[in-house]
């Protein structure tokens, strides 16, 4: 059924990278009757075989290639060499990610007239407003079966969920909830519901969680439309004299070099490796690499504000168990400079296991401080802040000026510093988190550091002029007409909210639009 | 090679009297070091090395628990969480330098009973943070950080259940067992 194209064969869409955007657009297409090759670096990893145990789950699934980094944040000095957390297989961070799906809110689509210039910010609005993408936010929520959506329930809430909700009630917030999860809360789409496993982070052994690998993957193969090219790394994107893109060239699993024909190639690597890949692929044609006539290839790199809030209690809770992101608080979302900063954030349940718990509570810490913490584990609760960060232009993903891949090429090196106004949102968010659980008895919190980036954004920023930024408002380089962005890296702002369902929403109307062109023959 | 065996330690069958096993000392006298190896005559377990001196590695045991002092995590486990260094030792000189070296340098600094002889945590953790930026200390405790919390036997201690999926996750099993709020 998955249909094996020709090396030489140019009238495929060509898409690398196979997670929220790569294999949405992938299927899309398919399902429109376009042909479509998937290059994933990754292997094909199916479900049954994820592992129930963090560091295993880590060696399987991360992304592991070597990086670097740079900047203020803590990252650079606590794990040097590891900028994101994210995944190298079909299906893309996916596979791990939490599941939690939130539309963007109206104001964050922009930013720049909301919030006014800001210094040391870039900010822009976005090319396209709440109102455009509403009909594809329902599209997506639909083929996610996202909760709360189309008449789904939400999921049951678990012990950290209602430490979280009492806490919130003590607080007076208003909006807290088991989430709008892109996680079955009965069955749906051929796939059961949660079972309350609590090792999402490690891949959804029974596929209750929506992910592109058991989803969009095989459903665009079903078409005969949609070839998958596992352990296939793209190294290099090639154009001809006219600048139009016509192949890529990637890498097998045993490094031996291939060029794939394409008629339109779409960038989906997330948004360190879509940049390097741009970056990378410079000629003398495109000495800054291509799409690059703005400069802003891999520039303006978010990574939403974050960082946790763990709490101790006197009895149990034992917060590993059930769904990882259990629930949240959205009170603090909304624009209210009064706070003393602008933009907002959101508070959502999270849980680590030990091992993971002790790698990520206080990077580097050691001593009674460290241990007395992990003794109470099974009396923890937590939760996780993600709030909207300031695009800022020196905050970038940038070829490394000696060190290179086993394929001969730069690798990536990410830096990245707080600004101002992440700093205030940060505190604020502890200040609060600290609060509720203080508010239902907690004996002990812990104010911790973000981890190695979850969510990375914006490193190929969508704008209406190309001068501003890479792509147009259909995730089409300003400047090379075939050769499309269809990841997370096309985000102008990040908004406060996880940014997985605007991946896929964007990939859902790209797909509309690079069919209606291909069908209208103007590319 | 290095092996933790939980049976009867060579040392003690050697015929180790008392009287040595104390004359030797070792880890709050719970540890000795018998030829190339340190035992543990209380709990029955030993650790064989073979490119760190078995003296090194017993330090090392307390440096460990030293840095994640878990009152109710025996010995062995921070056995089983620092061996890889004495493997990695036989892989890398420059490896078995630093520990080496290391641990001649924290027995300097305690002076005359050497770091193990110090009775008092507070003590050797005050030298712990005379050194905490080295190399050797960030080896140590950058690789205990995942060889000790991952050893999936001491989970229970913390009340971690981990893998799950084979019991049919937690939807029949506690997910929302919560009384006391
Ligand atoms: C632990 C965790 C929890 C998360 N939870 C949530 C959540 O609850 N909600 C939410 O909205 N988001 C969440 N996220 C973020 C979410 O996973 C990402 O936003 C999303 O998957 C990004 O989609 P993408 O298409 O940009 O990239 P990815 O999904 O990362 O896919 C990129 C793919 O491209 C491949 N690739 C890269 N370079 C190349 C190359 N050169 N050649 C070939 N292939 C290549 C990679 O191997 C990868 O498979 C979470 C992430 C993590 C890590
Ligand atoms: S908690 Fe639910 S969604 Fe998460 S891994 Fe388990 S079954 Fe899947």
């Amino acid at each position: 059924m998955a249909a094996p194209y020709d090396l030489n064969d140019d009238s495929v869409v060509v898409i690398i990278g196979s997670g929220a955007g790569g294999g949405t657009l992938g299927n899309e297409l398919a399902q429109k009757g376009v042909d479509v090759v998937i290059l994933e670096a990754g292997a094909r990893i199916e479900h049954e075989d994820f592992i129930n145990d963090e560091w295993d789950s880590f060696a399987q699934l991360a992304w592991l290639d070597n990086r670097t980094t740079g900047g203020g944040w803590r990252v650079h000095k606590d794990f040097p060499n590891l900028p994101a957390w994210i995944v190298k297989a079909v299906g893309g961070t996916t596979t791990h990610w939490a599941g939690a799906s939130l539309r963007f809110q109206e104001h964050e689509f922009k930013d720049l007239t909301h919030y006014g210039k800001i210094e040391g910010a870039n900010l822009l609005d976005w090319p396209i407003t709440l109102v455009d993408l509403e009909p594809y936010y329902a599209k997506a929520e639909d083929k996610m079966g996202v909760t709360r959506t189309n008449g789904i329930e939400g999921l049951p809430g678990n012990n950290n969920f209602k430490i979280l909700k009492a806490g919130a009630d003590k607080l007076g917030y208003k909006d807290c909830h088991t989430g709008n999860m892109a996680i079955n809360s009965a069955d749906r789409d051929d796939r059961m519901s949660c079972q309350q496993t609590g090792f999402c982070f490690q891949g959804c052994k029974w596929g209750a969680k929506w992910s592109t690998l058991y989803t969009e993957i095989p459903k665009g193969e079903a078409t005969g439309k949609l070839e998958v090219r596992p352990n296939s790394h793209v190294v290099k994107i090639e154009h001809d004299k006219t600048g139009k893109v016509t192949a890529v060239v990637y890498a097998d699993k045993d490094g031996k070099l291939h060029s794939q024909k394409a008629r339109i190639v779409a960038v989906a690597g997330n948004s360190i490796e879509s940049p390097r890949l741009l970056l990378n692929s410079a000629s003398s044609m495109f000495p800054d690499g291509l799409a690059n006539s703005s400069g802003q290839v891999g520039k303006n790199y978010m990574r939403h504000t974050t960082g946790s809030v763990y709490a101790v209690f006197e009895k149990p809770v034992h917060f590993y168990r059930g769904t990882t992101m259990a629930g949240i608080i959205r009170d603090e979302a909304k624009h209210d400079p009064s706070r003393g900063f602008v933009g907002g954030y959101e508070l959502e349940t999270l849980a680590l296991g030990v091992p993971f718990m002790a790698a990520f509570l206080d990077p580097g810490g050691w001593g009674r401080s460290f241990t007395s913490a992990m003794d109470q584990y099974a009396n923890m609760a937590g939760l996780w802040i993600v709030g909207e960060d300031m695009p800022q232009e020196q905050n970038r993903v940038a070829l490394h000026g000696e060190l290179k891949d086993k394929y001969g090429m730069p690798i990536p090196d990410v830096s990245f510093t707080d600004h101002p106004n992440d700093i205030a949102m940060r505190n604020h968010a502890y200040k609060q988190g600290m609060a509720l659980y203080a508010a239902v008895g907690a004996t002990r919190s812990f104010p911790t550091p973000p981890y190695p980036s979850t969510h990375n954004l914006g490193t190929n920023r969508m704008s209406e002029k190309a001068q501003d930024g890479v792509v147009n408002k259909w995730g089409q380089t300003h400047d090379i007409k075939n050769l499309f962005v269809s990841d997370g890296s096309q985000f102008t702002t990040g908004a406060a909210e996880n940014p997985t369902l605007t991946i896929v929403t964007l990939a859902i109307r790209q797909a509309e639009h690079i069919a209606g062109e291909m069908a209208s023959g103007t590319i | 090679m290095v092996t933790v065996y939980d049976r009867k330690p060579a040392g003690t069958e050697a015929g180790l009297s008392r009287r040595d096993l104390l004359k030797r000392g070792g880890i709050g006298a719970m540890l000795v070091i018998s030829g190339t190896a340190v035992l543990s005559p209380k709990h029955a377990w030993g650790l064989e090395t073979t490119n760190l001196k078995p003296e090194t590695m017993a330090t090392l045991i307390q440096l460990a628990r030293d840095i994640y002092p878990h009152d109710q995590l025996a010995d062995k486990y921070y056995a089983i969480a620092v061996k890889g260094h004495d493997e990695q030792a036989g892989k890398d000189a420059a490896h078995k330098t630093l520990i080496e070296d290391g641990i001649a340098d924290l027995d300097k600094r305690a002076g005359a009973g050497g770091y193990r002889g110090l009775g008092w945590e507070d003590d050797r953790v005050a030298i712990l943070h005379a050194i905490e930026t080295t190399p050797f200390f960030q080896a140590v405790r950058g690789g205990l950080v995942v060889s000790l919390y991952n050893q999936k036997e001491i989970w229970p201690v913390f009340g971690y259940e981990g893998e799950s999926y084979s019991k049919g996750g937690y939807i029949e099993r506690g997910f929302n067992d919560i009384e006391w709020l």
